[in-house]
This record gives C-alpha cells, structure tokens and sequence, in this order.
C-alpha cells in the first residue's frame, strides 16, 4: 500500500513537470540556448531590484536566480545529517560526562546569553532580504546557541524528536512552495508573490518565507547533528 | 599609502602571524584558539574587502561552531585520559 501510494505520487509529479514545461517560451529546445545571456553579470545589469525586489544584492542572487542551486546546498546538508544519524544513531542514549562541572555562575549566564544568542539569529532570518545574513548563518547561530547549553549545563539534553519534525516540515515546505511557483508561473522557484517596495521588511515576495524555512531547516539539522555527537550508547 | 592600505597591511600580516602561531603550538588548546582568533582577523578583512553576508557567516561558523566543536572534543579526550 505504500509502495502503491509512492507510485502515485511520483507519477504525479511527473506528470505535473511535464505539463508545466511543455510548449513554454521559457523553456527552450535542448541546444537552442545562448549561455552568455545566462551568466550572473547580465542579471545585475538588467534586473537589479525590480525583479526580484530584494534589497540586499547577495540574496536576490541566492534565493531569486539562483534558487535551484541553494536548495542543492540545503539537500547536502540534509544528507550529511542523514549520514551522521546512520552512523551514530542508538536506541538508548545518555549524555556525554564532561571533564568538569559547571557552577551556578556560568550556567545562569549562558542561559541569558543562549537567549540573547536566539534573539539575534531570529532578526538575522527575518532581514535576510535587506541586510547581510540570512538563513545559512541564522540557522548556524540557532545550532551554537544549542551548543553552549550543551557546554555550559552537564544535564541539558535537546529534544532531538521535535528538532526532527521540524527539519522534515521546512524541508518539504521549501520544495512545495518551488512547485507552486512552477505551477502558477513558468520556472521552479518563480516569485509568484508581490514583491511590494523595496526595503520594507514585508517585500521581495518569496524570498523571506523561503529563507525563514532554510533558516528553520539549517538550525535542527547542526542541532540534531551536535546531539548525535554528544550522546553516547548507554551501556546496561 | 592611504590608512585603509596600511589597516589591511596589518590584518594580512597579523593573519599570517596567527596562523603560524597555530600550527606550531605546543598545546592543542592553544592552537584552538588561535584558530578562533584567525575567523575573527578573517572576518575584519571580509569586511574591509565589502563582503559582509561572508562575513557574518564567517564569524558564525569559523570563531562561533567550529572553534567551541573542538573545545568540546578536547574536553572529552581528555575524559577518556583521565580513566
């Protein structure tokens, strides 16, 4: 019933590609393309904000020409947390000991700090589209404020289940919103929103619900990674 | 020579410095935070040479995830030395 179930999905989406891209002026024959129309520099010359209506050039390149690729960047991510989890991954896991124990002091202060840390990582996602930043780095900074508790309190332990439903969501959530603007528009990842003014923190479309996922999947996927390495099998 | 060229003359050599600091340690910790201190040089001259988004991603994950990664593993080798 599943593998029935896999089948009809595929054959699906197959389908929905094949409709989407046929007979479409964005879509040329193999071999009919100019490439040097196709290279970075002549984006930046005809296309510059109005297109893509995102403040900061480095995303619009990221999210808005070159979405394909960063969703490539996410699914190595994706598979190198896949690998460590085969590796490393128990039935029964407790904590890693650590070689000291941490005081009052310290253990108060990073949780202020872990907070503050979240904080900024937060508006650092959010401000993608209009400032340096955006979901790669935001998602690192959710990962090592996960790392600090784990450094700073000997009894915190992350729940890794929630970390998992949330990477899944976002992951396929990023994949949806590609086929809506391949459905509605003409391309993969087409901006099918408005993209409003430029500079306003509710613009450029897509680009920020994308980057807020990648941020989300990024995040649980160091911190469930950082888990799997700092757990070890109980021994009974 | 303006004082940006001379700013950036003293990162690239300050860089260099660091770096060869860090693999000639004597110990592991030392070497470590050296490195951490080699993101931090890295991002200012990031900065100086207009790349922010690098930048930032730079910090985060070079003096940030990396450098308390590898804290963490000297921690617990030393754990297992101690037995």
């Amino acid at each position: 019933m599943k593998k029935f179930f896999g089948l009809i999905v595929a054959f699906a989406f197959g389908l929905m590609i094949i409709l989407a891209l046929r007979n479409m002026s964005g879509f040329p024959a193999y071999g009919d393309v100019n490439l040097a129309e196709r290279i970075s520099g002549s984006y930046f010359q005809s296309a510059i904000a109005e297109l893509v209506g995102s403040a900061n050039i480095v995303t619009s390149v990221v999210l808005g020409f070159r979405a394909f690729d960063t969703l490539g960047e996410v699914t190595v991510l994706f598979v190198s947390s896949l690998g460590v989890a085969l590796i490393l991954d128990f039935k029964h896991k407790k904590r890693m000991e650590l070689a000291f124990k941490p005081n009052f002091m310290l253990k108060t202060a990073s949780y202020i700090l872990v907070s503050i840390i979240l904080v900024v990582s937060f508006y650092m996602i959010l401000h993608g589209h209009l400032s340096p930043g955006g979901g790669f780095p935001g998602g690192a900074m959710i990962a090592s404020s996960v790392l600090l508790l784990y450094l700073a309190d000997d009894q915190f332990r992350s729940k890794i289940q929630g970390f998992k439903i949330l990477e899944s969501a976002a992951g396929s959530l990023i994949v949806v919103i590609g086929l809506v603007g391949l459905v509605i528009g003409t391309a993969y990842f087409e901006n099918f929103l408005n993209t409003g003014v430029i500079g306003n923190l509710l613009s450029a479309g897509i680009i920020p619900i994308i980057y807020v996922l990648i941020g989300l999947k990024v995040g649980s996927e160091i911190a469930s990674v950082i888990d799997q390495f700092l757990t070890e099998e109980e021994k009974s | 020579m303006t004082f940006f060229d001379v700013f950036s003359l003293i990162i690239s050599v300050l860089i260099l410095v660091i770096a060869f600091l860090a693999i000639n340690a004597k110990k592991l910790i030392h070497s470590v935070i050296y490195l951490s201190a080699l993101s931090m040089l890295a991002v200012v001259a990031f900065i100086l040479m207009k790349a922010p988004d690098v930048a930032i991603t730079e910090a985060v994950i070079g003096s940030g995830l990396v450098t308390a990664l590898f804290i963490f593993v000297l921690l617990s080798i030393k754990r297992r030395d101690a037995k």
